[in-house]
């Protein structure tokens, strides 16, 4: 089975790496690009009957920094 | 005192900051990420800069769950001292130590030059040789060290006089200039400029030893 899990800064973080690619994209002619925020998505290849209880705690242990990022889990 | 310095695979610093604790009097033995436990009778425990695991995921995150470092919280929790330099203060904050997330810095740039800090704690043993409001030199060299805590954690850090430096000319976005930190029981401090590397007349001043003699002046006394 596999599982996506998508990390993103959370709501209220700055994230200037998505500011840098809102001006790029202004700069390339692309108007009205009112906000970008960046994040990852980590794919998991997991042992079949994995529960999503144990991805969670993946990312609470260590994909995400649950200080600054937020986490959604896709169970494919 | 006696010292121990961790290095992981990408770390850069080790041998700068054994050289700044020897200076200073310290004992110190370098320890390997793998090891599962801290030598006996370890006062200090000093995670160095660098790129510990190729910075992969986040800054200090691998290297967080790195068996050393359960032996580094084991320390802090017996009230044993730990600093963290650099990328050594991404992996306090990622083992949760201290309070906080470095993220990328506001400008997106790797900064690599001396700044000027404000001593704004001298509440500890790291700090305690400086006075609150001198001006330290100690150089820079990160490209993630934009301090960033909750407005509630911020609140509660300068409630408990936990920032210990602060820039006078934020090269980074840290939320209020912060540069370092101290933990509740002030004996972990996490910091992004580099004292060690201010240790030698030779090499761009000396206002790091301060740290290091006030450190080893506490344990002497202890």
């Amino acid at each position: 089975m596999k599982a996506r899990v998508y990390v993103m800064l959370k709501n209220g973080v700055l994230d200037p790496q998505g500011e840098a690619v809102r001006h790029a994209l202004g700069t390339l002619g692309f108007d009205g690009v009112k906000g970008v925020r960046q994040g990852k998505v980590i794919e998991l290849d997991l042992a079949d009957g994995t529960s999503e209880a144990t991805v969670e705690q993946m990312c609470e242990k260590l994909l995400a920094n649950t200080v600054i990022e937020s986490y959604r889990i896709e169970v494919q | 005192m006696r010292a121990a310095v961790v290095v992981f695979p990408g770390s850069n610093c080790d041998r700068d900051m054994a050289v700044a604790l020897r200076a200073a009097g310290a004992d110190v033995q370098m320890v390997w990420h793998k090891d599962a436990a801290m030598p006996d009778n370890i006062d200090l425990v000093a995670v160095p800069g660098g790129f510990s695991f190729g910075d992969y995921l986040r800054c200090g995150a691998i290297a967080a769950q790195s068996p050393i470092c359960k032996a580094v919280v084991d320390h802090a929790q017996r009230g044993g001292y730990v600093l963290g330099v650099c990328n050594g203060f991404q992996v306090l904050t990622e083992t949760g130590l201290l309070p906080g997330a470095l993220m990328r810095n506001a400008n997106l740039k790797f900064i690599c030059k001396d700044v000027d800090l404000v001593v704004s704690s001298s509440n500890s043993a790291f700090t305690s040789g400086y006075g609150v409001g001198d001006t330290v030199c100690y150089p820079v060299a990160h490209h993630d060290g934009n301090y960033s805590i909750d407005d509630k954690g911020l609140a509660r850090i300068k409630d408990e006089d936990r920032i210990a430096f602060t820039y006078t000319d934020n090269p980074n976005g840290s939320v209020a200039d912060i540069a370092g930190v101290l933990s509740e029981n002030r004996r972990v401090l996490g910091m992004m400029p580099h004292p060690e590397r201010a240790v030698d007349a030779g090499h761009g001043g000396m206002d790091g030893q301060a740290l290091f003699r006030g450190l080893f002046d506490q344990m002497v006394s202890a």
